[in-house]
Formats: C-alpha cells, structure tokens, sequence
C-alpha cells in the first residue's frame, strides 16, 4: 500500500518554510527509499500551524502542524519506521482522522467552496478531474441557460464580494441585453488588508474559479472572461495561468466548448496595485488599460459595462461556489445558509487570535463560533474586544454582540458590514482610536481622487483622528467627524469613499468611552497612542 | 482626437531631430512588438518593461508612448496612479514590510521604524550605497503569519523588529562577501 504525503506550499505555507520541509522530505524519502508520493497542495486553511504535513495511508491520515526539516525524521520514522517508533504521538500531531473531526479548527467549518485546497495539487488537471472536476459545467452544457440561472436563484447565492446582490438575478439582467459580445469577469483583486480569501482559493483549486466562470458564461451568452487578479500574489497568477493552459488543453475552453456551440476564452490581467480597482467601474477601467478610476452607476456594468458591453462580475468565491450548486442542487445550497442568503462563507480570520487561517462556514453561525471555536479566543488570553468585518470598509462588531449571526442583513444592523470575508480580532490591547485612524490611512492613501468628498473628506477625517492620537482633539472635533462621517458617506461615488466612514462610525458607537478619554484625560486606555505630556492630566 | 496608429511606426518614422534618434533598445522593441495597436494594453506593457528594468526609465515611456501612439500623458498618468509603478531605479533588494490589518495589529510599525533605522533610509527610499530599497505594501495575504516582510521575492512570517533585521542583515552580508563583478 503506498502512502501519500502532502505538503501546503501556498504563500502562507511557503513564508513559514514549507520549501525546506519539502526538500528535507524528498531527500529522506529518496534516502528510505520507500514507496510514497509527495504532492504540494495548497492551503488547508490552518495557517497559524504551517508548514502542514499530511500523511495518509489508506484509510488513516496523520496531520502535523509547524513541521521543519527536523522534525521531518521523527514523523518518516512514525511512519515507515520500526514498529516501537509508532506510538510516539508528537504534541504538533493535529489530527489523524480522515474528516479532521478532532482538530477543533477544521472540526466546526463546513468546506464547500475551500473543499479540495490543500487536499489536491492545484496545478493538476487530473487531480481535479478525479474530484468531479468540470463534471458541473458538462451538465450546465445541456441544459438551457435560464435553467441554470434558475438554479442559481433558487441556491439564493449572493456576491461574496461584499455587497450580496443575489447571483443569479444579476446573470438574468446580463443575459437579458441585446448588445453582444458579453463579457465576464471575475473580481480577484483582494486589496483589503487583513483578507485572502481569494488567494487561498485561486492557489489551492483554481479550476473550480475556472469551472463556475465558464458556466456563468454559458448562463449569460459571454465570449471572453478576464481574470483580474492582484500582481501582489504572484502564486495565484502562476496557479491561473497553468489552469486556463490546461482548461484550453483538455478543451473547456476555445471554439465550440464540448460540441456545445459556445466560444470562450480567458484572459488574466493582473492588477497593478490599487484599492479602488475592487469597485466594479474602476476595475473595469483598468482592463481598459486606463487610470482606475470609478464612474457614476447606473448604468450598471451589466448593461453598458467594459467597452460598452454587456458584463457580469463576480468575486472569486461566488464562481467558485457555482460548482456544487449544479452538482448538489439548488436546495442543498439553499439549506446551508439563512432565509435570504444560502451557502457558505469563506472568512480570513486574523490578528490576535490564537488559531489563525482561512475558515468557511455556513451562513447564519454566530460571529462567536468562529472567534471562540474555530479561533480559540485571543493568543494572549486576553478577552477579545471587537472584531473588525470588511477590512477599511467595514466595521468593528463588539465584543457583546458576538452573537450576531454572519449574514448579509444582520451584520449590517450592527453597522458593520459582510465585506469580502477579512475578520480581524482584537484583544484589549488595541486602541480603537488609533484602531480607525490605521483604516482612514488607508483608505485616504488609496483615494482615487476623482471625487471631492472622499478625497478631501478622508484626509480631513484622517486629520482629527490623528489629533485625537496625539491627545490634542476636543468634542467639537468629535462632532465635526461626526458631521465629515456622514457628507463622505453620501456623498462619495463608489464604495471606497461611501464606505469609508463605517470603521469610524461603528468605534464611536461601540467604543465612545475611548473617544472621550483621549479628548478629556488625554488618555489612551490601551496605552498604545503616545500623548503630548503637556496635555496629560493624569500622574 | 485621432489617436496615431501606424501598422509598424518603428520603420515609418522620420527619427531626423529627435531626441529619441536611436530606435528603441531590441529588448524594449520585443516588447512593444507584441503590444502594437492594442489599446488596452498600456498597464501590461509597463508592467512588462519593470519587470525586466525593475523600474520604468523616463526615456523607455517616451518610447512607448512614440510607438504605441498613446500620449506621453496618459502613460505617465497610469505610471503615477498604480502603486506597483516606480520612476526610479531600486536598490539591488527590495524590502517591502507589510501594513495590513494583522500586520498593524501586530506591530508592523516598529518593524518599518527599526528596519528604516538600521538602514538610514526612509519608507520608499534607497539606500545609499544602492543595496536596499524599504517600502510598505498594503496586503500580500499571509495575514496569519503576521507581521509579515517580504525580501526580495521571499516572505518572512511571524516576525519581530530585531528579527526582520537579521533577516536584512544576513542579505547585506551575503553582498559583502561576493566580489563586485559588475561595472
């Protein structure tokens, strides 16, 4: 019986040396010279444990997290070794069960879209051949596009992008124009800080991106479907450009798709670094070759989008749940999530939990499932204090209102938003003053400037959160941030600057406490913003 | 406005007066070659030219915008917008630290301060003896293993201030010992 190890070597796994434990692998084994295959996988999602390893031999498995070339001996000899070297069972053994039911990190996820990365090799067409692969899209292929648009309503699938407009009736609007061509693009430009959801997935199963896209395509009538993906994640672009070489090789790409009739090529573009080009009219622009700049919806890119056409976008993760929808059926999708939105959602959980890494779980489990659960609560063992959803776009969620279930609606009661899927946690030891002042840097930084409400809103905003900092603000400031919040998030054109305000607003709400104290005592609770001294009062 | 679009304006134009005599080096003419007449190309095209020159070199923009007919203008209008693009030439080694939200959360900043002072130079500037150029990047995605820095095309996870300059003074030593063979 021969034996299966996988190694994760996406960019998490590579930064925590995933290279050398391959290449300490490859020479033990060829040393051993045992019967086994070592596969590069991509991430299982577990990435404060990297480098994973993972044995598997028929139908027991063993999962070793922080593994180095050093330990790469101890787990050879667990395995192939004698049989007194067996029953050592090392304090970085994670789990050694098939379902990773008793890895309490992997346990309480439900993996749909993320269900092969890091089980697969995601630069082998076959590996995702022998997993269904490209099974969907030859259903879809006989089928008329309206019943696959009515799958896709009935799954109740919206943009994982952030802002949830329902999939499937924005295919409809699509296919309904007259105009030809039509265009497709799916949105890769994961410029929030603190995400990378997308990238997970484009490096650990990037056919499944290609699948979904080509059965919008066919759903929609488009001919060409550009890849815009981050210039920043050069794995992903890599792992992109071999799948469409292979997707046009095995021949679900090109002339007359599967005897289909349908034309479809892709095309990666890769970003060039702007935050603004995640809004669908600025990054359509970009693939025009020009600045990234946003322009006024409507009309909305389904009508008159790239070059005037007709064009559908959707994120990474909406193509990439399309898949299991046409294989499982609309109903089983449906029944993951809430009344209003079905399926699952894939988060990057981050910052000061103890457990971090790429987590996907059903719409509708409460934000403290994931933090507590899933997370382990803070590596510190300090409480968590809030959780901050959406990246700059988004807000920060307090610690008593945990229980907020993750879904479209709910999180936007709390002023935060579902966002691309960043969820950084925060412990006590972050100032939620300082903490809004790190996103408006951000996002004045990345401004596009067309528009003087966000270019000229953000920097003023900047500027009195940075008074704040410095323990020079007073409550007139508070008030004319107030003021600022709400002229930048009427009246900015796209979702950059409309945005842009919530992690202001949501601390002022949630933390306004800390507001006061900076303006009055001049002091910062976590003790983290260095105060001018002549304004301290205190000893 | 017409934009100019000649089938092979490399041959056709009169180089008599020009600052731009000399035709485009063949390195820069291969890639040109390829992207003549599309109009959507201009971001690949620079994206290409600093990936092989690290930079874009003022005079390779005049050039793309003489062959490939886009006004001087608008290329350096998208050179400026896009944070990939630099007009000036780096250091041998890029080190970028990240500022993403895990990143600012774990104290990335005392790692630009300390990194910046070992070094002597500010954020977006090179050393002076050429090795070195710091920068910040917004997000490279290995948020779990923040703080993040990335040297050359190597990421370096969980780090601390003292450890990114161990990291960056082991490089600065490797130069050292090699003998400087080019001009």
């Amino acid at each position: 019986m021969s034996a299966l190890i996988r190694v994760g070597t996406s960019t998490c796994g590579l930064a925590a040396g995933a290279e050398a434990v391959v290449g300490a692998l490859r020479d033990k084994l060829d040393r051993r010279q045992v019967d086994v295959e070592l596969q590069r996988t991509g991430c299982l999602g577990a990435c404060h444990s990297e480098p994973l390893v993972e044995v598997t031999e028929g139908a027991t498995t063993a999962l070793y997290g922080s593994v180095d070339p050093a330990r790469v001996d101890q787990i050879l000899d667990r395995h192939f070794g004698s049989k007194g070297a067996r029953d050592a069972e090392p304090s970085w053994l994670l789990s050694h069960r098939l379902d990773h039911s008793d890895f309490p990190f992997l346990a309480r996820q439900t993996k749909v879209t993320t269900r092969l990365c890091g089980v697969i090799d995601p630069l082998s067409l076959e590996d995702y051949l022998a997993n269904d692969g490209y099974k969907a899209l030859r259903a879809a292929l006989t089928m008329d596009p309206e019943e696959v648009i009515a799958m896709v309503k009935d799954s109740r699938l919206r943009g994982r992008g952030g802002a949830g407009f329902p999939t499937g009736v924005k295919w409809e609007i699509t296919r309904r124009q007259q105009a030809h061509p039509k265009f497709l693009i799916c949105n890769a430009d994961e410029g929030d800080p603190g995400a990378f959801m997308n990238r997970t997935m484009i490096e650990g199963d990037p056919h499944r991106v290609l699948e979904g896209m080509l059965i919008a395509a066919w759903a929609i009538g488009a001919s060409k479907g550009y890849l815009y993906v981050r210039a920043e994640y050069p794995l992903a672009v890599k792992a992109l450009r071999t799948a469409t070489r292979q997707a046009a090789e095995y021949g679900v790409t090109g002339k007359n798709i599967l005897g289909s009739g349908m034309d479809f090529e892709f095309i990666i573009k890769e970003g060039a670094g702007a935050f603004v080009c995640g809004e669908e009219t600025a990054l359509m622009h970009s693939i025009e070759g020009l600045r990234g700049t946003p322009s006024m919806r409507p009309p909305y890119p389904s009508v008159a989008g790239l070059w005037g056409y007709p064009t559908n976008i959707n994120n990474v993760e909406s193509f990439a749940s399309i898949s299991t929808i046409l294989l499982n059926g609309p109903s089983w999708f449906a029944g993951m999530g809430t009344e209003k939105s079905g399926g699952t959602k894939a988060f990057a959980l981050t910052g000061a939990v103890r457990a971090s890494g790429l987590v996907e779980v059903p719409l509708g489990t409460p934000l403290r499932a994931l933090v507590e659960e899933i997370g382990g609560g803070c590596r510190s063992g300090r409480p968590v204090k809030a959780v901050q959803l959406g990246g700059p776009s988004g807000g920060c969620v307090p610690a008593e209102l945990l229980d907020t279930r993750i879904d479209y609606e709910d999180l936007r009661a709390t002023g935060a938003i579902m966002g691309s899927g960043g969820m950084v946690v925060v412990d006590d030891t972050t100032c939620m003053v300082d903490f809004a002042r790190y996103f408006l840097t951000f996002t004045q930084d990345e401004s596009c400037g067309k528009c003087v409400p966000c270019r000229v809103g953000t920097r003023k905003m900047l500027g009195i959160l940075t008074k704040f900092t410095q323990g020079q603000g007073s409550h007139e400031d508070i008030e004319r941030l107030k003021r600022l919040c709400e002229t930048v998030r009427i009246g900015s054109l796209c979702g950059l600057g409309q945005t842009a305000p919530n992690p202001v607003l949501t601390t002022m709400r949630y933390f306004e406490h800390e507001y006061n104290a900076h303006v009055d005592a001049s002091t910062c609770p976590a003790g983290i913003c260095s105060l001018r001294p002549a304004a301290t009062r205190t000893t | 406005m017409q934009r100019r679009v000649s089938t092979n304006p490399i041959r056709r134009y009169n180089y008599q007066g020009d600052p731009l005599a000399e035709p485009p080096p063949a390195d820069l003419t291969e890639i040109l070659d390829r992207y003549l007449g599309q109009r959507d190309a201009l971001i690949t095209v620079l994206e290409e030219i600093q990936a092989r020159y690290n930079y874009l070199p003022a005079k390779h923009l005049q050039y793309v915008s003489r062959e490939l007919g886009f006004p001087l203008s608008q290329i350096f209008g998208i050179a400026t917008f896009y944070n990939v693009f630099r007009l000036t030439a780096p250091g041998r080694h890029l080190v970028r630290v990240c500022k993403g939200t895990a990143c600012h959360v774990n104290r990335s900043s005392a790692m630009i301060e300390l990194l910046s002072a070992k070094l002597g130079a500010r954020e977006d500037e090179t050393t002076a003896d050429g090795l070195f150029t710091l920068q910040t990047v917004a997000c490279v995605g290995a948020c779990s293993l923040a703080p993040v820095l990335v040297v050359d095309d190597r990421t370096y996870g969980r780090m601390t201030p003292e450890l990114s300059w161990e990291v960056v003074s082991k490089v600065q030593e490797q130069e050292q010992l090699q003998p400087q063979v080019e001009s």
